[in-house]
């Protein structure tokens, strides 16, 4: 809020950019009533304007966690985590978080209500400007028939895309989404994708997005962070801009599901350049 | 160990596939039909109350009568006789008035307090340790056990009637809405704190509509209690001498034998009851619970 940051930008000077959220040797633990868990051990990584920052590991490797922290949820026991160089200390509408949960909607709103509520409790925006502003963040989610119907009576993409034309409404520095699509199915993940990826051209938000399944990562993605599992250590960083559905039988993008593959399961072996292993 | 292997050359049959333009649809005729009169009220709730209650009364009707004596058990037309009889001379309506206005002043002191409890042991750890205690010490004790201390206390009047009525309504409400607080999706929470929301308009702009569910049970069983203490502790002493309230109208009647009137108190109290139920809670639940789909 304080720091209205719209500096640089795409202009691209020579000056390098600034990271939005830069995590340095991040610790995290919590408790069980019975252990002390480390979730995640030493992790560094920065998330740059317009990324769409990927979280990948095997379940358990903390990267729940992780997003949780720079949600504000819980404080590393060592390393920083600074969103546009202010340490993050609690959560705060500069940071919204979309779950996986059904139940982050408020079921006493209805849904143009449910995206009216962060800008009104936030005090964000001015008064008279935030019902237009839901009205037009529904209208591109495809949600604009039903502003008056309660959470309950729509199905399980919509109140996803709900969840995240509330938290896109309020125009965060970065966007955490804890596995979004996880809870849907199949068919309706894919579309919630693609729709994801629509959006992002249209405004080009910073996300940082949280999942356990490769082929998400490598087509929601430009940029993974591979975690191994427990506790969660960086593993690689690797680029998937590239890709998108459309080019899934590309060779070049079962490759890269290997290489991730290879990453995440086998123990610690060199990691292959995929450049020269291209096969014909 | 065998049982498992079955036949390993059975493979599956083999069929043709086939792909078709999906049939004409037209022919279901209307897709909409009206349900007929029958089905609409039978599935109109309050008329299968009525119904339910209009068979008791057959019942009661028959009973008194097969048993003759209306000393003891009036017969339902007779009840009826009296009640409307009581209720248009107005003493029915001026009882019940008194009882009402100690009622209400003590259920909504009862309300604030327990508000003020809930919120103290949702926002701090020694809070919801005090609630926990004093509830556990408290809600099994019956109101009316109280009564003599408040008497002491307070002496013969309403300040004694609010004492009981709110210890009555604090501890169950409290028990209810704190079990509904800490019922709330941690997602929610989580979703409400990310708004910077915390302290009071935490739990009333999150926790209260959250644990709505159980807050508007335990506003119904503080209702229901806070009642049978009213006309309990009236059944001890009337407010003053003059006018007492519903309970003092029921002890009056059973001193001067008037068996019929006693239970045309009783017969105020139940439909006071089964309003506040079916006209007031009923339409919160409708305007809130069943609009949001907390409730089917």
């Amino acid at each position: 809020m304080a720091n209205p940051g719209i500096n640089a930008g795409v202009g691209g000077g020579a000056k390098a950019p600034s990271p939005i959220l830069d995590v340095r040797g991040a610790t995290l633990q919590y408790k069980t009533p019975k252990h002390l868990v480390t979730a995640t051990y030493k992790v560094d990584f920065d998330v740059y304007q317009s990324d769409r920052f990927v979280l990948l590991g095997p379940s358990g490797c903390g990267k729940s966690t992780l997003l949780k922290a720079v949600g504000g949820f819980m404080q590393p026991v060592e390393g920083t985590i600074r969103v546009r160089d202010r340490v993050v200390k609690a959560p705060g509408p500069d940071r919204m978080m979309v779950f996986q949960e059904f139940e982050q909607l408020m079921p006493w709103k209805t849904i143009l209500q449910n995206v009216m509520f962060p800008m009104q409790a936030t005090k964000r925006f001015d008064r008279g400007e935030i019902r237009d502003r839901a009205l037009a963040v529904l209208d591109k989610v495809k949600l604009s028939k039903f502003i008056d119907v309660y959470p309950h009576m729509l199905s399980g993409g919509m109140k996803m895309r709900v969840a995240i034309a509330r938290a896109m409404a309020m125009e965060p520095d970065i966007l955490l989404m804890d596995e979004p699509f996880a809870a849907l199915d199949a068919l309706t993940r894919r579309k919630m994708q693609e729709e994801l990826l629509s959006l992002w051209d249209q405004t080009r938000f910073t996300v940082l997005f949280v999942t356990h399944s490769i082929e998400e990562a490598i087509i929601v993605g430009s940029r993974i962070l591979v975690l191994s599992p427990h506790p969660g250590r960086v593993r690689a960083e690797l680029n998937a801009e590239r890709f998108t559905h459309e080019n899934v039988d590309m060779p070049e993008f079962g490759l890269l599901m290997k290489r991730i593959h290879g990453l995440l399961f086998e123990e610690s072996e060199p990691v292959p350049e995929p450049e020269t292993e291209a096969v014909a | 160990m065998n049982a498992l292997a079955g036949d390993v050359t059975r493979a599956p049959v083999e069929r043709k596939e086939f792909e078709v333009v999906p049939i004409d649809a037209t022919g279901i005729g209307s897709i909409e039909k009206p349900l007929s009169l029958a089905e609409r009220l039978a599935d109109n709730d309050l008329l299968r109350k009525l119904a339910i209650l209009v068979v008791l009364a057959v019942v009661w009707e028959a009973y008194a009568r097969f048993l003759g004596n209306p000393l003891l058990f009036p017969t339902f037309s007779e009840t009826i006789q009296t009640f409307w009889r009581e209720l248009t001379s107005g003493v029915l309506l001026d009882r019940t008035g008194v009882s009402m206005q100690v009622l209400l002043i003590g259920y909504s002191l009862g309300l604030v307090l327990s508000a003020v409890f809930t919120t103290l042991a949702v926002s701090t750890r020694i809070g919801t340790d005090l609630l926990t205690t004093l509830t556990a010490m408290f809600n099994p004790l019956p109101a009316i056990a109280l009564l003599p201390l408040a008497l002491i206390w307070f002496g013969l009047g309403i300040p004694s009637l609010v004492f009981v009525i709110v210890h009555s309504v604090l501890w169950a409400v409290s028990l209810n809405t704190l079990s509904g607080f800490r019922s709330v999706p941690e997602v929610l929470r989580m979703t409400g704190r990310n708004y910077n929301l915390s302290g009071v308009r935490f739990v009333m702009k999150i926790l209260m509509p959250a644990a709505f569910p159980a807050i508007l049970a335990g506003l119904k069983i503080g209702w229901a209690f806070a009642w049978r203490t009213l006309i309990a502790a009236e059944l001890v002493f009337g407010v003053s001498s003059r006018s007492g309230g519903l309970g003092w109208y029921i002890f009056e009647s059973r001193a001067e034998l008037e068996t019929a009137q006693v239970f045309a108190g009783l017969l105020a109290v139940i439909v006071i009851g089964l309003l506040v139920e079916s006209v007031i809670f009923r339409t919160i639940e409708a305007r809130t619970l069943q609009r949001w789909g907390m409730q089917r």
